[in-house]
């Protein structure tokens, strides 16, 4: 081994000690910083995964805007998808930092090379969805990103900032449409209790697989862009939800809820994990629908992009030319 | 801002003002008086409220149905803040509608009430709407919709322009407030005429195809209806043909930076304001309706 050898493999050890010290004081990692390649990677996938939940996230509810029942939840549930478009763009400006291009992220989230939470392959066929999904689903995604406004990767944390705030009007909000709808007519009633009755089990399974079977957890939590196991969060959910679920007076579908005094915590009955398994796998009920609508809105889209670079390259040349 | 105070960022209670609906809604009407003004008369003013709420109603309407469907996330973000602020305009212009009415009849047909702005958006059917055709046309590419809100905004920015002094101190302010957003929709839609106009060949071309569907609509936004011409003579709306010069210029600017022909004016003619619609229009309330129609009583 030569001097030049040694002094590469010092520096680049020198370099790892620094990021390790980052991550071990809780400071933040910057795009500038050196990272190791597979942190790098891992934070572009964990940040695109979610900015494609936001956009797919888009379609079971935005379906019901152009139908909601009176003109204030219409306006309340445009501006909710619309906050969810937003959501997209910061993440995906948040792993553009990170050398990602987001052309490239979008063709691997229509190649099906990059997930989205499976949550959004259920279908809304009742309004109650749309105040369920805000009570439950975001909520859920509450629990999971909250603890990730801390993520070791700069960018991100703050980007998560903004991002649970909004998230936390919508969900007040959903809870108050089912406030609403449960002081409503009986019909109202059977709705929001038949949409419960179906979310409650996919919100759990937004969690994750249980600690044992999870394949990412120690790495991420090492370098602290996980904070929490995804069985501590799905607790830390369904306790927070059983007195909401109480004081809204729908029951939620687990005959095995129950508060276990000794461990301080609801015990709760198994997830059925091979309906997660098929639904990630790309067989769920909507899977196929929600990337066609991606793609086509994408491809539809091409002729548009196409236009607006060639009309801003014409406007360049014609300034250059008059400068 | 701390990272390890997160949790307190976001709980802090410093964001209601960003609501636009719901919490935090800034009432563009507060403090003024919302009776009808001697010299007004409330049926009248109604209808023409009416008119000008069904514009932005089924306006928005249609940019509601892009959604999940722009070209890119930028637009998705834009159409919707567009459909939303229309959407803004028409709650305010049909509950002032619904004022100005006195009572009527509302959906279960057994209260005679003030019909508020729900009853009159899901409880008309289609010839009782006043919009002009223009707006209810279904939706075709994205320069369709960039087309179609550039004519909509510019003919609706000239109108609540000259509405800001409207003899009825509502109608005035929901028009100051709707000037702001509607010269912000005007130049976006001007903007992106322009580079669809004069960017590709394919984009050239289906501007210009969408131009020819859409310019003989705009004969619509011209003709004067009764009611308009008595708001118009009574200081509380305004002769629509007084507003074709403004348009005219406004589009034909736009149009020769685009690089595309200006069609030839288009006779001014009543079909919308007059309750004549296409079937595009039943249609539509019916996705719009619905559900509303099948809780007849419920409160949402």
């Amino acid at each position: 081994m030569d001097a030049a050898d040694t002094d590469a493999r010092t520096g680049a050890d020198a370099r790892l000690a620094d990021f390790e010290r980052t991550i071990e004081r809780d400071q933040r990692i910057e795009p500038r910083d050196w990272m190791p390649d597979r942190y790098r990677s891992t934070m572009v996938r964990q940040i695109a995964q979610h900015a494609h939940s936001e956009i797919i996230g888009m379609q079971p509810e935005g379906a019901w805007i152009t139908r909601a029942p009176s003109l204030r939840r219409k306006a309340i549930l445009l501006a909710k998808v619309q906050d969810e478009a937003g959501h997209g763009l910061y993440l995906y400006s948040a792993a553009e930092t990170l050398g990602a291009d987001r052309p490239e992220l979008t063709a691997r989230l229509i190649s099906g090379r990059q997930k989205y939470s499976s949550i959004f392959n259920y279908p809304t066929p009742s309004f109650a969805d749309v105040g369920v999904i805000g009570w439950l689903v975001d909520g859920a995604a509450i629990c999971n990103q909250v603890p990730l406004c801390r993520s070791s990767y700069g960018p991100y944390a703050r980007a998560m900032i903004r991002i649970c705030k909004e998230e936390s009007f919508h969900q007040r909000q959903g809870y108050e449409l089912l406030m609403t709808l449960m002081r409503g007519t009986e019909a109202q009633r059977r709705m929001v209790q038949e949409s419960v009755d179906r979310w409650w089990w996919p919100s759990l399974m937004m969690f994750g697989p249980p600690d044992a079977e999870s394949t990412h957890t120690a790495q991420s939590m090492a370098w602290k862009i996980k904070r929490h196991t995804n069985d501590e969060l799905r607790q830390r959910f369904v306790d927070m939800t059983v007195p909401q679920a109480a004081a809204l007076g729908v029951t939620l579908p687990d005959p095995d809820l129950r508060w276990n005094a000794e461990r301080g915590h609801h015990d709760f009955g198994e997830v059925d994990w091979s309906e997660l398994k098929r639904v990630i796998s790309g067989d769920g009920p909507c899977n196929a629908e929600r990337i066609e609508v991606r793609r086509a809105a994408h491809e539809d889209g091409a002729w548009v992009r196409e236009a607006a670079a060639a009309h801003a390259a014409k406007r360049a040349r014609r300034e250059g030319e008059a400068a | 801002m701390s990272f390890d105070n997160a949790l307190g960022a976001i709980a802090e209670d410093n964001d209601e003002a960003r609501w636009a609906f719901g919490t935090g809604f800034h009432d563009p009407l507060a403090g003024i008086d919302a009776s009808v003004p001697d010299g007004v008369d409330g049926a009248d003013l109604a209808a023409y409220c009416l008119m000008l709420g069904d514009d932005a109603l089924v306006m928005s309407h249609r940019l509601q149905e892009w959604c999940t469907h722009a070209p890119e996330l930028e637009e998705e973000v834009a159409l919707a803040n567009i459909a939303l602020d229309l959407l803004g305009q028409a709650r305010l212009l049909l509950a002032r509608a619904g004022a100005a009415m006195g009572t009527g009849q509302d959906e279960t047909a057994l209260t005679e009430t003030v019909l508020t702005e729900d009853a009159l958006a899901f409880f008309r059917d289609a010839p009782e709407f006043r919009n002009v055709r223009l707006v209810e046309e279904p939706n075709g590419d994205f320069a369709h919709a960039i087309v179609r809100l550039l004519l909509f905004s510019t003919w609706r920015l000239a109108l609540l322009d000259r509405l800001t002094s409207s003899a009825d101190p509502v109608l005035a302010a929901v028009a100051a407030k709707g000037v702001k957003e509607v010269a912000y929709h005007r130049d976006h839609a001007a903007l992106w005429t322009i580079r669809l106009g004069d960017g590709t060949e394919e984009s050239h071309r289906r501007t210009r195809r969408a131009l020819d569907v859409l310019w003989p609509a705009t004969g619509e936004l011209f003709g004067v209806h009764e009611v308009e011409r008595r708001a118009a003579a009574a200081g509380f709306g305004v002769d629509p043909a007084d507003v074709r010069a403004e348009f005219d210029a406004v589009v034909g600017e736009v149009l020769a930076a685009a690089a595309l022909p200006c069609p030839a004016p288009v006779p001014a003619e009543v079909a919308g304001r007059g309750g004549a619609h296409s079937a595009a229009l039943g249609a539509l309330l019916a996705d719009m309706q619905g559900l509303a129609r099948a809780h007849p009583g419920a409160t949402w």
